[in-house]
């Protein structure tokens, strides 16, 4: 009987457990998650980023009351805010890829990807900061 | 435990150079777009402190190694860009056979030369980034 079961482990292809397979547990439903994102969030940058590039490329000045300015219009403020997420967001999905691939060693893989989310998330929350502050007005 | 087979399976691809470049370089405009993140927060920062402190920042930024950094950036972000578009289109299962990514990985090349060209002869017309 034992030997059987051991047997069917033996035979059982790939990684899944049998009782994760009737489970439909594997990869926890989130195996395209990772892939889903990046696809999301790369259809979205798209035209977020042509819109950056020309939008700060065709101001006409660089001084602070010109950008502050253009900061503090609705629709400025709030692509930007989307844009920074979204990209942030794109970067840490990549990056995290790029870790996981040429980072060897558990610890400093880990170490490394814990880095690369705490930073992504520190320049988030800044730059959504930054532009709230100019938008409100309090920039001076 | 038993050592497993660990990702990138560079050996056993057999890879042409072409999508081995594009793929790479792919990969490094990426990583390049997040260093050009944390420097657009750095500025968008320096702009919320108040005009005096982004005067400071002005003059950092505008040091000639920044210069080439927004340079390398603008050319990332062009490359980044075409290059995540044919995945975009790949991910839908269309264009895979091996005469067609040829024929994209050179597409990509050319469009974001073009971008490029473009977007340096708009900058060079530009009276805030001429000259």
């Amino acid at each position: 009987m034992l030997a059987a079961a051991l047997e069917g482990v033996r035979l059982m292809s790939g990684l899944r457990s049998p009782l994760g397979r009737v489970a439909g547990l594997g990869a926890g439903r989130s195996g395209v998650h990772h892939w889903w994102l990046q696809r999301l969030t790369s259809i979205a940058l798209v035209p977020l980023s042509v819109w950056f590039v020309v939008s700060l490329l065709s101001l006409p000045a660089l001084d602070h009351a010109t950008v502050a300015a253009w900061m503090a219009q609705g629709w400025t403020a709030v692509l930007l805010i989307v844009l920074l997420l979204v990209a942030c967001w794109h970067s840490q999905l990549g990056v995290r890829v790029v870790v996981e691939d040429y980072v060897h060693g558990p610890g400093t893989k880990l170490l490394t990807l814990v880095i690369v989310t705490f930073a992504h998330a520190l320049i988030a929350f800044a730059g959504v900061f930054a532009v709230l502050k100019v938008a409100f007005g309090a920039a001076r | 435990m038993r050592s497993r087979p660990l990702s990138p399976h560079l050996s056993v691809y057999r890879m042409s150079r072409y999508t081995l470049a594009t793929s790479i370089f792919n990969r490094l405009t990426g990583v390049g777009l997040s260093v050009g993140l944390f420097v657009l927060v750095y500025w968008l920062m320096s702009v919320a402190s108040g005009a005096r402190a982004y005067e400071r920042a002005q003059r950092v930024l505008a040091l000639g190694i920044f210069k080439l950094l927004y340079a390398a950036l603008l050319i990332a972000l062009c490359y980044h860009l075409v290059a995540g578009i044919r995945h975009l289109i790949w991910d839908t299962g269309r264009a895979l056979e091996r005469s067609q990514s040829q024929r994209s990985a050179w597409l990509v090349v050319v469009v974001s030369i073009m971008l490029i060209a473009g977007l340096a002869c708009w900058l060079l017309r530009s009276r805030v980034y001429g000259s």
